[in-house]
């Protein structure tokens, strides 16, 4: 059969990294072609190469067999290449259909011809199979139907290759059950699709071809009957599969973190987080299960120190710190693994010596009297390259120059050296490689066992069971579910997170 | 030393050589346009800059801009634009000579009362923007040169009619500051090494509190707990408060220093020149101060080496007037092209070194992963 897409010898070299090297990659006519392999492998880079976001420095592409050059998107939407991002970038307070047309809207004498816009959007959703009602504002809309809009508007623009990146990622696992249906009927319609994962049943389930991906090199091109997910594992990592097994108990009777009837408003006065009530011991790891957008934000802003809760308290191993400055929480303790580290975990243009000291400064080994101690924090950030396995030629070098995983490491790293007593970490794996998410497992698990209470909050389900001694779910702010992660599995959980099961306890 | 470093410094000399010389060409081009040759005004300039009282002269000039360059940069660190370093030094030099000219006190603390008012006078009304910008949300960039607006149009075109020296004078102004509160010149100093400076050119005494400026600048931005702060506020507000960085206290903080620092700009006028503030006193300082700044990159070293340039370059206006090789408004379209070709230089380099860093790396994993 003839190949849709082919990719021969793509590299490409970033500060810091080569994320591709030497990649090849061909996708024929009328295929799902699964790319895995961990975060920071290089998936993303060739997906922006073949939609004409960033140049290759070598390498070529060929679409329907002959060869093109793509120097911005709109050649790659020329040639029939549609990308879906993994963060939507639809207009919020746009209808369905306003959304489809933006860019590339039909004009009739210098208007915008509504009528024919509908009739191509209802004419490619029903040759799809993707139902959406045009006139729905797309803030009203769920995270599935969402992404069902962004497919639209790809299709809309006449793409015959869908590059689809981390679809599954902000999908319950119902949810993903539709994508797939869609993606089966996108295919049985001629698209041909590369969607990137890294969930290994997913991809074996949904793919006719599987690309590995590891270290910015192919690895292998596999069928799904061939392998099984542990093999797909092994290629990816190059070595065994890590598993987040918490181990033995290790939680106490000790309180440290105590939240008590805890209510947060939004800008528009509404609670976000609603009457929340919990509380974390000494050695004891609670996870946090929910639909992105249901209050854990607030609630960790909450209790980190960034946001004031309109009612109810916090307290820290007895002590109330409800209004108290981010500061003052963290000398009493605290640790922070933020969900964005880009936006508020690393100062990216400074050197990893001054990122170790953020929200540590005010004590040693950064700060002697009123100066910032530059030989205690190039030490220990130093100590934690070698603790932590960071990887970088020296603790010199600006953060932005690390892949995502060792930039995450450095983070976690810095937080937990620093021997604090509550430790919240926000996806803490989100956006990283399979190595470097086994050696954030384990350093977590670790700390617990020294008896640090953790707060996590994840929306990898598989983490949150693995890790945790207890889980909650929150769903439109409150606490609807409270679990032992012994008797779960992820489909429970994604069943109590959407609302569909509703806990014992809570009713 | 190995190839890599080298290169990095050599990197490191482009940006500003680079800049000097695209500035060199579109002067020229300027000039000829206008009908000059452009290679006569250059050596012009040049030998003029030889003459030892053209040196004092450059570094008087320099002093208020590297002091208000310093100003700027405070506020640069934190990402806050303080355009306002004008009215703060116009307003901090006009309270400062009413005070030193109304009172009478030893020598050295006539001298420290003058410039305890300008650094408190110029905080103030710094913080005044730093104030509305942390409770109101109000941008800097426009309190600011409101704020200029009302210190200059406003305030001392109100009070220095209401106090102006009552001797008679066209050019009204503030009572001079009698001699006890005058900052000694520096003559004696430079005559150690060199021959008499004649034409009755002295060297400003400011110059010691510039220098004095430029190393706490130093201290407090690289070394100093605080200015570590202030940095990682600049680099990242968000991270930051999630650190436990108080972000309003940080933006107060710069706008207050800046301020104070600002409030020196005017010291060598009203010290070492002038002795009063009255209506042809130097304005500007403030917005080639910025441009001062943004040519030294915010460091202390390379704001000195920017002042001193735009320094020679105001110098050197002069000498084309009176050599008649060239009208005085180059030296302006000079500096104007210096800072645009900087700013392009600047960026050029910047890529060219992180594809260096790239090639780097890519060498290092190669060499690993052998």
């Amino acid at each position: 059969m003839a190949n849709a897409i082919e990719l021969i010898g793509i590299t490409k070299r970033f500060p810091g990294v080569i994320a591709n090297d030497n990649v090849n990659l061909a996708v024929e006519r009328g295929e799902i072609h699964a790319v895995c392999g961990e975060n920071g492998a290089g998936k993303s880079t060739l997906m922006k190469i073949l939609y004409g976001m960033q140049p290759p420095d070598e390498g070529t592409i060929k679409v329907n067999d002959s060869e093109v050059k793509l120097s911005s998107p709109g050649d790659a939407i020329e040639l029939g290449i549609g990308m879906v991002h993994q963060h939507f970038m639809l207009a919020d307070n746009l209808t369905v259909m306003e959304n489809v047309i933006l860019g590339s809207e039909p004009m009739k004498r210098g208007i915008i011809d509504l009528d024919a816009a509908r009739q191509h959007l209802v004419e490619v959703s029903e040759a799809y199979g993707l139902t959406v009602h045009p006139d729905d504002l797309v803030e009203t809309l769920e995270v599935g139907e969402r992404q069902r809009v962004e497919i639209i508007k790809v299709l809309y623009r006449g793409a015959e290759v869908l590059i689809l990146d981390e679809p599954t990622a902000v999908l319950v696992p119902q949810e993903v059950e539709a994508l797939f249906d869609n993606m089966r009927d996108l295919k049985a319609a001629g698209a041909s699709i590369i969607f990137i994962d890294h969930k290994l049943d997913e991809v074996l389930e949904i793919a006719d071809t599987i690309t590995v991906i590891r270290q910015g090199r192919t690895v292998a091109t596999v069928k799904p009957d061939d392998v099984t997910a542990h093999d797909l594992a092994e290629l990816m990592v190059g070595s065994e599969l890590p598993s987040p097994q918490a181990g033995e108990s290790t939680v106490t009777d000790d309180v440290a973190l105590r939240i008590d009837s805890l209510t947060v408003h939004d800008a528009d006065e509404r609670s976000v987080v609603d009457d929340v009530s919990f509380e974390v011991r000494r050695g004891e790891i609670v996870g946090i299960a929910g639909v992105e957008g249901n209050g854990q934000t607030e609630l960790i802003n909450a209790i980190i120190g960034t946001d004031s809760p309109r009612s109810g308290t916090i307290s820290l191993f007895g002590a109330d710190i409800t209004h108290a400055s981010v500061g003052k929480r963290r000398e009493a303790g605290l640790a922070y693994v933020p969900q964005d580290r880009h936006q508020e975990g690393l100062l990216l243009d400074a050197p990893l010596w001054e990122n170790t000291a953020l929200g540590h400064h005010t004590r040693p080994p950064f700060t002697k009297g009123i100066w910032f101690d530059r030989v205690g924090a190039r030490e220990r950030t130093e100590q934690i390259r070698r603790d932590f396995d960071v990887r970088t030629p020296n603790v010199e070098v600006p953060a932005h120059a690390l892949s995502g995983g060792n930039q995450q490491k450095l983070i976690l790293g810095k937080e937990i050296s620093s021997h604090p007593k509550l430790f919240v970490a926000a996806h803490p794996t989100r956006g990283i490689d399979v190595g470097a998410q086994a050696a954030v497992w384990q350093d977590i698990r670790e700390a617990r066992f020294d008896g640090l209470a953790t707060l996590l909050i994840s929306a990898d389900l598989e983490e949150l069971i693995g890790l945790s001694d207890t889980v909650l779910v929150m769903l439109r702010g409150k606490i609807v579910a409270t679990l032992d992660p012994a008797e779960i599995t992820p489909r429970d959980l994604g069943a109590y997170m959407t609302g569909v099961a509703v806990s014992e306890e809570a009713s | 030393m190995t190839a890599p470093s080298l290169r990095r410094i050599g990197l490191a000399v482009a940006a500003p050589a680079l800049a000097a010389g695209v500035a060199l060409i579109i002067s020229s081009i300027v000039l000829i346009i206008s009908g000059s040759n452009p290679i006569d005004a250059y050596s012009d300039m040049f030998n003029n800059a030889k003459k030892l009282e053209t040196s004092v002269d450059i570094l008087n000039r320099a002093t208020p801009l590297y002091i208000s360059g310093v100003a700027a940069a405070i506020g640069f660190r934190m990402n806050l634009f303080n355009i306002g370093v004008e009215g703060q030094y116009l307003l901090a030099a006009f309270f400062a000579s009413v005070a030193g000219g109304a009172v009478d006190l030893p020598p050295v603390f006539h001298v420290a009362l003058v410039l305890f008012v300008a650094m408190t006078v110029g905080a103030a009304w710094g913080g005044f923007a730093g104030v509305l910008k942390v409770t109101r949300g109000v941008n800097e960039v426009i309190s600011t040169i409101m704020l200029n607006f009302i210190a200059v149009g406003g305030i001392i075109a109100w009070l220095i009619v209401v106090w102006q020296d009552d001797t008679g004078q066209v050019n009204s102004g503030t009572t001079p500051i009698p001699e006890s509160g005058r900052m000694p010149n520096l003559n004696s100093w430079v005559e150690v090494f060199t021959r008499e400076i004649s034409k009755g050119r002295e060297l400003t005494g400011v110059l010691l509190i510039a220098i004095a400026v430029g190393i706490l600048y130093h201290l407090f931005i690289n070394r100093s707990r605080i200015g570590y702060e202030f940095r990682a506020s600049g680099y990242n507000p968000f991270a930051s408060q999630a650190a436990g960085i108080d972000s309003k206290k940080m933006v107060l903080t710069a706008m207050l220093l800046s301020g104070a620092v600002a409030g020196l700009v005017g010291m060598v006028e009203v010290l070492s020149e002038n002795f009063r503030f009255d209506q042809s006193f130097v304005k500007g300082m403030g917005f080639q101060g910025i441009a001062v700044a943004l040519l030294g990159r915010n460091k202390p070293v390379g704001i000195a080496l920017a002042a001193l340039l735009f320094g020679f370059l105001n110098a050197s206006a002069g000498a084309l007037q009176v050599g008649g090789t060239a009208s005085r408004e180059i030296v302006v379209i000079m500096q104007a092209t210096i800072l645009l070709a900087a700013v392009i230089a600047y960026e050029v380099v910047n890529r060219l070194r992180q594809k260096d860093e790239a090639r780097t790396a890519a060498a290092l994993l190669a060499e690993s992963a052998s």
